[in-house]
């Protein structure tokens, strides 16, 4: 599909697209409710409390006022609904500002003021400088002679610098007035996404006559919400509008995250509703048989001898609805409160915030802070993310000679100095290639001084780095070139620049000498590109060794080429080169093979060498992180030997002979093949053994393993807690990150470029770091970071609690409802199998939404375990990422918890109200005082730490469930009415809830004392150690300790990850005993046998 | 700067990053509040049981005395109210209007009962908290004049053959319980008080001193008791009582007092009119008389209770203390950490061979 925008045409051909009113919105007034509630009953959860608040309605089965569901249900859809349109009217009310910004157009051929809203595909639109671009524009026109301008295009791609747009060359000095009357049609493509690629053509009309068509890239065009910088005015013609522009069509919601929490209390919750039909089932089926044989007999309930024919259903119905309650309802607002004050606290943690640009952290993705606990493997980027991507030059290699081997810096080789004092052509032309063979705009500013406005930073180290070499870019100016060298002045004319792409892994201009009228084609890009296109005659090996020796640094490489073009091979090739540009299918692909055309029988000059710093604190974050059983993945676009130089530096791997590092290689399938199984059968061996061993593969054999051998691959994966993954592409590391998924593992992207934004949108977890190259990562991710060692705080601290807390939170949200529930079938028992509700509505709906809700959220503030602690134990998040704390097992506890207490209540309440006290309102206040009490001494119970805020809410929770009873007690028209002051008032009561509360706690207090004390978890051991202000053995402390008895076998430390059991075994020990299966068949075999010898021996550990 | 790029993955994060630059410090934000951070330690967890233990044994042992001070005199009389020629089908002889309801019982009072006496009367296998049952009343009815008409929720019992309404209407009035008890001492008759035995706030606010029984039990099915039209709901203190539903299928209902001391061994005659059917469903049906105390009635189930979970809470305390004392555990110890048995010096102390001997 094409478009065709004519240029001031006021006419029918405006009609055809969209004005330029912007709409983020979802809604509209008026389909806000119905589209909402649609999105919100997609939901099974709601689709379910629907049906039942629907059966409610049928008076017949309720057992209690519709009101008890509906009113949550209400309240709960209203607050997201709620959430919704304020989100929506935020946008709506930016969406307005935009709209109604007020832009200068030409319409009629008259140049006018209006609101950008009314711009129509074809218009021009007049910008001055800091406007901001209103929709996609076409550039036709600039103050510059040249025709160029200057966009900053931070909103758009997180880029800082200053990025030139040139005016078409058709356009080309047309006079700003001529410029209003201008008549052309520009084809372009439908609007897509891209907005880095513009394929369009121009063909102006008459008098403008210029029949050719000029082809139009994304350097002609200005995009929506960039801002016009150092360029006075530029007009443009508005090609896509409203919400068809680039950033437009880019919106898209994600998919939502699903974390490995809610995914388990989805499960847990299917579970108990499945126990729900059971207990419907059996109980409704025993209420019919009940009703046949006894209820017919009292002649006091009047059953019918006929009934209708769904006499059947009713009461098993009844029984749904009575155990409707089994679900909580309340589950889904507390965990979307508590998730997004978990964000928030990352938000505001200041311990987070960068010193140096003062940005906090931030996260974007509110829903998914639990699964930052359970992180298994953390799949890096290296630059930027674990380096700061401040790129240094350091040394080079100009034609064989070494410099800057001595000093370690080259700019100071006097070596290097004095081959420019001399003017060594290879060495000047290496220089001039580092000055200008780039896309960097010098900006000079009005006391002289040059800045230097660079889209790479390994660029903006080479620029700066040949200025003080004495090749100074002074300026560039259309295409003419201005640097001066040793007080000379030279100009070059860029002819064509052939950008970098990531396929081709190189870039280059051709520019001419205006002195000598010379052509030249100058490269720079990855050794593996450059050097195979070196003319035959040339010995490259030297410069392979360069390669080599400063990736054996960690030093990243450049290699430098020259030819030189005849003019008759220029221009043959312009043409060609100019024809791909200009089509409109597959430009990459052809432009590809036209660079391909030009780029051989290069002259290698030299290799350039720069250093990227590693951030602050990333070895020790590594090296906790590791601790804490998180794998480690690096997956890097940079060589094999500087990748393993920086991840030997950064704690990565271990040197000889701790570490072992497997390389798989190979050109083939069968090399691939047999490397991949050489390394395989070596990490099975040495498992066993205490070495870190780790595997490196490259780009190309990895594309071959991904494709050929993918589950040896993915066997690797399993075994493998260290890998680093070189010259890969950003498709591959997303590949990468779905291998791990789906080996059920919980996976963790980190980067900072915009080649890791796939990588950050796969994995379970995106973190961003909001560095030098803009902040696309920051932007795509869910977490966005400033240095790569918080995260260690955002894991430990923040994941960690997270977890803990959504633990605790879901699964006391279902015991609570269990335990009235529980209750209430109990009652069924004594009330004739006939589904009467022992609770009163109002009681029913506030035990869920408020007696029991209030407490439990302020546990968003229980910390096991301080910040501290867990820092020198980072070990203690195995707990998280096996999922101990919430797991069927732990569940299976809750439920026999809620079943134990609703006994107790039930059984006590029914006891001390027997005979004349058996009025059903006084005693369904005796059992609901007594849940409401037990929960209140649960909380505390399972809480770690108590703030003023917990007492608060606990006790609070309390006295404001006896306040809000003695007001339904006083109003005359409830039905209990004085319930609450006459059971007060009885010292009988209080015997009774005193009684239910020990009795339900007692038990568990001191099977929970017994469990702490005598068969006390890690976590228990720490907060002992730490709360006794006894000795917490930090790091330092444990290595001095002796070391005695060696062992063949290896321990098991809890960094084992990959035999950990999810399953909670409070009494047993906590040794992981069970590993995931992964339906590896026999190749495992070896393997588990060591598994299990080992969590034998772990076992015997723990028992003495 | 107007960011309009909202929604989806990049909501305003320029914006966002603008106005989350300078996080408030607050120890909440942070979270650092002070927190009380307590652990289960042996002396305070035995101090506690040992507590529960000491303070229990005394309540139960209080409460049981309580219950053992009430004097309690249950009777049961349903099958033994039926004359013999209708042994073989009781409910025939209920139901049947003509005969003889008249069932006189005497016993002996075993101890001195203090006034105020309860007369309770006892149903078993009755579920007045029967779904069917417990809906069908209309309280709005039952408190004013003007919803007389109100009949909802209180079918099959809502109106007559002929549409009229029934006042007070639903099953449980329906079926108000309507034996008769009179009591006598060695010929000497005892007064029953039957006023106040029900609630003051149900007389004051749940029943309508405006509403009077109309159309009550004039169905083809009788179903219990009859009302005296002449006198407003709120001062028909056994449908009152009746209606204040029981939660459980065997209940007591307040039918009166006697405000005279019993002394021991008067013998005591009840003449009871046994009208109410429970012969049908085998319900039993006994009278009860019982003195009372701080903690009501007879109910030994409290003290017991208490008594039991004091003695389970010492017996804990002591085998805690016992367990502690053979067993002693430090807390806290870090050697219990499976990762301090092993070196350290190894990375992430996985393959580690080294060991450290624990204890």
């Amino acid at each position: 599909m094409k478009r065709y925008a004519y240029i001031n045409d006021d006419g029918s051909s405006q009609e055809l697209y969209r004005d330029n009113r912007i709409s983020n919105t979802k809604y509209t007034l008026l389909n806000f409710l119905p589209k909402n509630l649609w999105e919100q009953f997609s939901r099974f959860m709601n689709q379910y409390f629907l049906l039942i608040a629907c059966l409610q309605l049928w008076p017949l089965i309720t057992p209690v006022n519709p009101a008890s569901t509906w009113g949550p249900l209400i309240f709960i859809f209203a607050v997201s609904a709620t959430k919704e349109a304020w989100d929506d009217y935020n946008r709506y009310v930016s969406d307005k500002k935009a709209n109604e910004r007020e832009v200068w157009v030409v319409k009629n051929g008259i140049k006018k003021l209006i609101q950008a809203q009314n711009i129509r595909v074809g218009n021009i639109v007049w910008l001055r400088e800091n406007d901001e671009v209103p929709c996609d524009l076409v550039l036709m026109g600039t103050s510059d002679a040249q025709g160029l301008c200057y966009v900053e295009t931070s909103a758009l791609d997180g880029e800082t610098d200053l990025k030139t747009r040139v005016v078409p060359p058709a356009c080309m000095g047309i006079d700003a007035e001529l410029l209003q009357k201008i008549k052309g049609v520009i084809e372009c493509p439908s609007p897509d996404r891209d907005i880095r690629r513009f394929d369009g053509n121009l063909r102006l009309f008459p008098p403008f006559i210029d029949t050719d068509v000029c082809p139009l890239t994304i350097k002609n065009t200005l995009l929506q919400t960039c801002y016009l910088r150092n360029t006075e005015w530029a007009c443009g013609v508005a090609i896509y509008t409203g919400n068809e522009t680039k950033l437009g069509m880019s919106r898209g919601v994600p998919e939502p995250k699903l974390t490995a929490v809610d995914a388990m209390i989805d499960k847990l919750t299917g579970a108990i509703f499945i126990f729900q039909i059971v207990v419907v089932i059996v109980l409704g089926v025993a209420g019919n048989i009940w009703k046949d044989t006894e209820a017919r007999k009292q002649w006091y309930v009047k059953y019918p001898d006929e009934g209708p024919w769904y006499e059947l259903l009713v009461i098993p119905l009844r029984f749904e609805l009575l155990c409707s309650i089994m679900i909580p309802i309340s589950i889904k607002v507390s965990l979307d409160l508590v998730k997004s004050l978990y964000a928030k606290f990352i938000d505001w943690d200041e311990k987070m915030i960068d010193q140096e640009t003062i940005t906090p952290a931030h996260a974007t993705n509110t829903a998914i802070s639990e699964d930052l606990g359970q992180v298994e493997y953390i799949l890096t980027d290296k630059t930027g993310t674990l380096t700061e991507n401040k790129m240094i030059f350091r040394r080079c290699c100009i034609s064989g000679v070494f410099y800057g081997n001595e000093s370690g810096d080259a700019l100071k080789d006097p070596e290097l100095l004095s081959a420019i004092e001399t003017g060594s052509p290879d060495v000047i032309r290496f220089l001039t290639i580092m000055a200008i063979g780039n896309a960097v705009i010098p900006v000079q500013s009005k006391i002289g001084a040059i800045q230097y406005k660079a889209l790479s930073p390994d660029e903006d180290a080479l620029v700066q780095a040949a200025a003080k070499l004495q090749m100074i870019f002074v300026d560039r100016t259309a295409n003419i070139l201005e640097i001066r060298f040793n007080g000379r002045t030279i100009h070059y004319e860029v002819l064509e620049t052939l950008e970098f792409t990531s396929d081709r892994k190189k870039m280059s201009v051709v520019i001419k000498d205006n002195n000598t009228g010379k052509i030249f084609l100058l490269t720079k890009g990855a050794d593996e590109a450059i050097l195979p296109c070196a003319d035959a005659g040339q010995q490259t090996r030297i410069f392979t060794e360069a390669v080599e020796q400063y990736s054996q640094l960690g030093l990243r490489t450049l290699c430098f080429a020259w030819r030189e073009l005849m003019a008759d091979e220029y221009h043959e090739w312009s043409l060609v080169f100019k024809e791909a540009n200009s089509t409109l299918v597959d430009r990459e692909w052809r432009i590809a093979e036209a660079c391909q055309r030009i780029e051989h029988d290069f002259e290698v000059l030299g290799v350039s060498a720069i250093e990227d710093h590693l951030q602050d604190g990333v070895p020790e974050t590594i090296e906790t992180l590791r601790k804490a059983g998180i794998n480690f993945w690096m997956l890097t676009g940079d060589k094999q030997n500087t990748a393993v130089q920086i991840a030997l530096s950064c704690n990565f791997i271990s040197p000889e002979p701790k570490g072992q590092l497997l390389m798989i290689d190979g050109k083939t399938e069968d090399e691939v093949c047999r490397s991949l199984e050489r390394v395989l059968l070596t990490m099975r061996i040495t498992t066993s053994k205490p070495k870190d061993v780790a595997f490196v593969i490259d780009g190309w054999a990895l594309e071959i393993a991904l494709k050929h051998y993918k589950k040896a691959f993915t066997d690797l994966a399993i075994l493998s807690r260290t890998a680093i993954c070189c010259r890969v592409t950003p498709s591959q590391k997303a590949q990468l990150v779905e291998i791990l998924k789906s080996c059920d593992y919980r996976t963790l992207a980190i980067g900072d470029g915009g080649n890791d934004v796939r990588m950050i949108q796969q994995a379970d977890i995106g973190v961003g770091i909001s560095g030098r190259e803009g902040l696309q990562a920051a932007r795509a991710a869910d977490y966005s970071i400033c240095k790569f060692r918080f995260l260690t705080r955002l894991i430990l601290v923040h994941g960690r609690y997270s977890y803990n807390r959504t633990a605790f939170l879901s699964q006391y949200s279902f015991y609570k409802s269990l335990l009235i529930c529980f209750i209430q079938i109990f009652f069924s028992f004594v009330s004739g199998m006939s589904g009467t509700s022992l609770f009163n509505s109002v009681s029913l709906m506030a035990y869920n939404v408020f007696y029991t809700s209030i407490p439990v959220l302020v546990s968003v503030l229980d910390k096991d375990l301080s910040e501290e602690t867990v820092m020198q134990h980072p070990q203690i998040l195995f707990y998280c990422q096996a999922g101990r704390l919430l797991n069927p097992s732990t569940f299976a506890g809750w439920f026999g918890r809620s079943l134990f207490h609703a006994v107790v209540v039930f059984t006590i309440s029914l006891n001390a109200h027997a005979y004349e006290k058996s009025e059903m309102e006084e005693l369904s206040m005796v059992a609901l005082s007594g849940c409401v009490w037990l929960q209140a001494f649960v909380v505390t119970m399972e809480t770690n730490s108590f703030t003023i805020l917990q007492h608060l809410a606990i006790w609070g929770n309390l006295v404001a469930f006896y306040a809000l009873n003695f007001a339904f007690s006083a109003l005359p028209s409830s039905g209990m009415y004085t319930i609450m002051f006459r059971l007060c008032g009885q010292p009988s009561y209080w015997f009774t809830i005193f009684l239910i509360v020990l009795a339900g706690m007692g038990p568990i207090f001191a099977l929970k004392y017994f469990r702490y004390t005598y068969r006390p978890s890690k976590i228990n051991v720490l907060q002992q150690a730490e709360r006794m202000g006894g000795p917490i053995l930090s790091l330092g402390t444990i290595e001095s300790q002796p070391r005695t008895v060696e062992r063949e076998v290896s321990t098991l430390s809890i960094a084992q990850s990959k035999s950990r059991s999810p399953v909670y075994e409070p009494l047993l020990s906590d040794s992981p005993n069970t590993r995931r299966s992964l339906g590896a068949g026999g190749t495992f075999e070896f393997f588990q046998s060591q598994m299990r010898l080992s969590s034998v021996y772990s076992r015997n550990c723990k028992d003495n | 700067m107007a960011d309009r790029g909202t929604g989806g993955t990049n909501p305003d994060s320029s914006e966002a990053h603008e106005t989350a630059k300078k996080p408030r410090y607050s120890r909440f934000s942070q979270q650092e509040l002070p927190a009380f951070k307590p652990i289960l330690t042996p002396g305070w967890v035995i101090t506690a049981f040992l507590a529960i233990g000491v303070v229990f044994i005394p309540i139960g042992l209080a409460s049981l005395f309580a219950s053992q001070k009430v004097v309690e005199i249950l009777d049961r009389y349903d099958s033994d109210c039926i004359p013999a020629t209708y042994g073989w089908n009781p409910v025939k002889y209920i139901q049947d209007a003509n005969t003889n309801k008249t069932c006189t019982r005497s016993f002996v009072v075993p101890k001195q009962m203090k006034a105020p006496i309860y007369i309770y009367y006892q149903l078993t296998n009755f579920y007045q908290n029967h779904r069917r049952y417990v809906k069908s009343r209309n309280d709005k009815q039952l408190r004013s004049k003007s919803q007389v008409g109100t009949t909802d929720g209180c079918d099959p019992e809502a109106v007559t053959s002929g549409k009229q309404p029934i006042v007070p209407c639903g099953l449980i009035a329906w079926s108000l319980f309507n034996d008769t008890y009179k009591f006598s001492v060695d010929n000497r008759a005892i007064d029953v008080n039957k006023k106040d035995i029900a609630w003051k706030s149900d007389r004051d606010q749940k029943f309508g001193s405006d509403v009077y029984p109309r159309n009550f039990q004039s169905g083809d099915l009788i179903g219990g008791g009859k009302l005296n039209n002449s006198l407003p709901l709120n001062e028909q203190e056994d449908l009152i009582v009746w209606m204040r539903t029981a939660a459980f299928p065997t209940f007591r209902k307040l039918y009166g007092r006697i405000e005279v001391d019993l002394e021991a061994n008067e013998r005591i005659t009840v003449v009871i009119e046994n009208n109410y059917n429970t012969y049908n469903f085998g319900g039993q049906k006994s009278l009860v008389l019982s003195t009372t105390t701080w903690m009501g009635g007879r109910n030994g189930f409290l003290g017991a209770a208490y008594l039991t979970v004091g003695g389970l809470s010492l017996f804990l305390a002591i085998s805690f203390i016992l367990v502690y004392v053979v067993k002693p555990r430090p807390l806290g110890d870090p050697s219990y950490l499976s990762w301090n048995q092993s070196s350290a010096d190894n990375n992430d102390g996985r393959r580690t061979p080294s060991v450290t001997s624990s204890i």
